[in-house]
């Protein structure tokens, strides 16, 4: 495939220098691809896409005629990573859900950050994620976020931001995990004189992690995996983490607290204990008696058996206190507050809109910027400033006007490109990375993550809620590709 | 294991094979109606009321006639005895159940489903139905095989092959029926070349024929092949076969004292039946459905003891 036309000097592109050479240590690879003709590479993403049809890897969206499921879409070109910028990454990455804990424990305890004036009271009071029935608890190993999606981007000077932190359910790893089985089914002649860094072990470690947090020591926990069924968009995700990790996949109708206020799931012998429960559900819909009356999803009890330490929750209740965008503005600090350290990846540049003068600011410039809800997943509610009419940037400054609180703004960040595999060529696509971050009794981040792709040209937009795509990622140990 | 879980496996089984033993039923029907080309419209309404949905398909088509019949068991999704609804089933089952099963069983079920949507056409055309059924029946035979040599065969595996063999009694039961077919002509036909179709159809179609040949030395007749299909225990597809695998199952699970209970019966009652004088009596028919009631009541101790436990 000629790269001849591939427009890679508009944004920073993650493979090709501006002048469509391969960045270093990425030669073989381009070569490979180079020497492929389109019909060729196109059967290469015929067979994944066979793959994935008969291997079920689906998402579900939500549309007028109820839930719909979607081939999973992906595209045969790896994105690439050198293992040297990956260990500066994960470094970051660890410090920061390190931080993130400490901070979320502090919030529901003592509140130092608070008392010592480095953090506003009023942003908790207000927090939608903040749940008051958490004051004084410990949990087990201080940690509240044990599986964490941090979501990362690379703008046009090379510079590699976090964007935002998932710390309440966040999803996608079973993705990353099929992404990379596809690439060695469909292409394996690509990974030749690579070493790239290896996924297998993740459901290892995540079984570990949930194992760290059980109530009671013995070798093998009860651990299961709690989802709200077939309908959810991730349930493909429950499914496979359970199975991977041999956890029973449960719903909130298989569980039941008893009269020890310990959980049991229903099982054909009776009852079972319950030691450790990865909630894919959230807070609100955990349990009735705490939260949300109406809520089928969950199971009766649940946090009163967590409060009294008789069963573990990961993630626990009340973490996305700090997974609100507003709070994401402060992480750097709370890394300087907890850990005496510089912070190793920066935030994106953000404003405040309850800040008066960082208002202004956002009000007098919102053509330039985007502005997000603090409070919103999955790309929803974003307001892209540069591509709305008069009328809807007039309202969006209504809104801000009305509940300042509610959101931040950023500058725009032009996201990086990657090669991708269209109609007839290869063209730049705009990427992210979603790594996930694992914390129990130690810290491990995944080699990569998933990189999700805007596939409409373009389009700044990677959610596959929104008609995004998908890559593998590759961290390469070697540069040994020449 | 969850109780949930449990009972999609079980149904995971009886839909698997529903699918499959609609797919041989239709075949062998297709062939009779080429055998007896004065009445072929009686032979579909006798398929159809072999899978008990004769007031269901009245409704929706009236008449049955080959085109209404294959579109009502091959594509129909809302008809609870088609091919589409079966496979559906079984992947909507073994999709809340993925995590227990073999990742290839679950692979092939899925395949299964694109091919049973994909190819739905080939169904409808005379010249392809027997090849898209055949296909079916070997993705069948193929996640059967998958589960028997790649699963624990632990709990979960004991309710996939609990349900496959209620369900395969069940049909095995129903399929006797076909040996009854009523044809208005039947006075002028030579009676006994009509019987023989009836019956070896009947057996062919629970693949049958061949293990009846070698071990009936008489020939094909409807006492002994009713006989050989209620109680001949070696045959993988008799009533008494299914019952007695299922036993097997039910021992290892536990709280099995109602289920196992609900079995003798049902047992003591297929065992017990004198065939020949229920069919010189003419109460064969009656003894059937007394034979498919104790299959429900099967089924209900089943539910009751592992998948609604208080």
């Amino acid at each position: 495939m000629k790269l001849d036309h591939y427009p890679a000097g508009d944004y920073y592109d993650e493979l090709l220098t501006p002048r469509r050479r391969a960045r270093p240590g990425f030669g073989r690879l381009v070569k490979t691809i180079r020497r492929m003709s389109y019909e060729d590479l196109a059967q290469r993403r015929h067979d994944a896409e066979l793959a994935i049809s008969t291997m079920g890897i689906t998402f579900s969206l939500s549309g007028k005629q109820g839930n719909i499921d979607r081939d999973w879409p992906y595209d045969i070109i790896p994105r690439v990573i050198l293992k040297e910028e990956w260990q500066r990454i994960e470094q970051g990455l660890a410090q920061r859900l390190t931080a993130l804990n400490l901070f979320i424990t502090d919030i529901y305890n003592e509140r130092k950050i608070i008392k010592d004036k480095r953090f506003p009271v009023h942003l908790i009071e207000t927090s939608e994620n903040f749940r008051k029935e958490c004051m004084g608890m410990k949990p087990a190993l201080g940690v509240w976020a044990h599986i964490c999606g941090s979501d990362l981007i690379r703008g046009r000077d090379g510079t590699v931001y976090v964007l935002e932190d998932n710390l309440r359910v966040p999803s996608g790893v079973s993705y990353m995990l099929e992404n990379r089985r596809l690439t060695k089914l469909a292409f394996p002649e690509l990974f030749e004189g690579y070493s790239v860094m290896h996924l297998s072990n993740y459901t290892i470690q995540l079984f570990d992690v949930l194992s760290s947090i059980s109530p009671r020591p013995m070798e093998y926990p009860e651990i299961v995996v709690l989802t709200p069924g077939i309908y959810n968009s991730a349930y493909f995700e429950h499914s496979s983490l359970a199975r991977q990790m041999g956890a029973e996949l449960v719903e909130g109708s298989d569980l039941m607290v008893g009269g020890d206020d310990c959980v049991y799931m229903k099982t054909i012998d009776g009852p079972a204990r319950v030691d450790v429960i990865y909630r894919r559900i959230d807070d609100m819909f955990l349990d009735p008696e705490a939260f949300r009356k109406d809520s089928l999803l969950g199971a009766p009890g649940l946090l009163r058996a967590w409060r009294k330490g008789n069963v573990g929750l990961a993630n626990a209740p009340g973490a996305g206190v700090a997974d609100d965008k507003a709070v994401y503005t402060y992480v750097p600090e709370m890394i300087r507050y907890y850990l005496g350290e510089e912070p190793l990846l920066p935030n994106v540049p953000s404003y405040r809109c309850e800040d008066k003068k960082q208002r202004e600011h956002v009000l007098a410039n919102l053509a330039r910027l985007v502005v997000k809800p603090v409070n919103a997943s999955g790309g929803y509610g974003i307001f892209i400033g540069a591509q709305a009419s008069r009328r809807q940037r007039d309202a969006m400054a209504r809104m801000i006007r009305a509940a300042s609180r509610n959101y931040i703004a950023q500058p725009i960040v032009e996201l990086s490109t990657a090669p991708t595999l269209r109609e007839q060529r290869i063209e730049p696509r705009h990427v992210d990375l979603r790594p996930f971050i694992l914390q129990g009794n130690r810290c491990y981040v995944t080699p990569g993550g998933l990189t999700r792709v805007a596939l409409r040209r373009g389009s700044l937009v990677v959610n596959s809620s929104q008609g995004g795509g998908s890559k593998d990622t590759w961290v390469v140990a070697n540069k040994g590709g020449k | 294991m969850l109780s949930r879980t449990a009972e999609r496996l079980y149904w995971f089984g009886r839909y698997v094979e529903r699918a499959e033993a609609t797919a041989r039923l239709i075949n062998v029907n297709a062939s009779l109606s080429l055998d007896l080309p004065q009445a072929p419209d009686r032979i579909w309404a006798n398929l159809i009321g072999i899978t008990g949905s004769s007031k269901a398909f009245r409704r929706k088509h009236g008449k049955a006639d080959e085109g209404s019949v294959m579109r009502f068991m091959l594509g129909d999704e809302f008809n609870p005895a088609s091919l589409a609804h079966s496979v559906r089933m079984a992947r909507e089952n073994a999709r809340v159940s993925r995590e227990i099963m073999p990742l290839a069983s679950w692979t092939t079920i899925n395949e299964l489903h694109l091919y049973v949507r994909n190819n739905a056409n080939q169904g409808m055309k005379r010249d392809r139905r027997h090849q898209y059924l055949n296909t079916v029946i070997m993705f069948c035979s193929q996640i059967t095989g998958l589960l028997f040599s790649g699963m624990s065969h632990g709990n979960a595996y004991s309710f996939v092959r609990s349900g496959r063999n209620l369900e395969r009694a069940d049909m095995s039961s129903r399929v006797i029926d076909m040996g009854y077919l009523d044809l208005q002509t039947r006075a002028d036909e030579d009676s006994e070349a009509l019987d023989d179709l009836l019956w070896s159809s009947v057996l062919h179609s629970l693949s049958s024929y061949q293990i009846y040949r070698q071990h009936v030395k008489e020939r094909v007749n409807g006492e002994d092949v009713v006989n050989f299909l209620l109680k001949y225990e070696d045959l993988p597809r008799s009533v008494l076969h299914c019952l007695g695998e299922i036993r097997a199952r039910f021992a290892r699970l536990p709280e099995n004292r109602l289920p196992l209970q609900s079995l003798e019966r049902a047992r003591e009652q297929v065992e017990s039946a004198d065939v020949v004088s229920l069919m010189e009596d003419n109460k064969l028919r009656g003894f059937i459905d007394e034979t498919q009631k104790a299959l429900i009541a099967l089924h209900g101790e089943v539910e009751r003891a592992w998948f609604a436990p208080e």
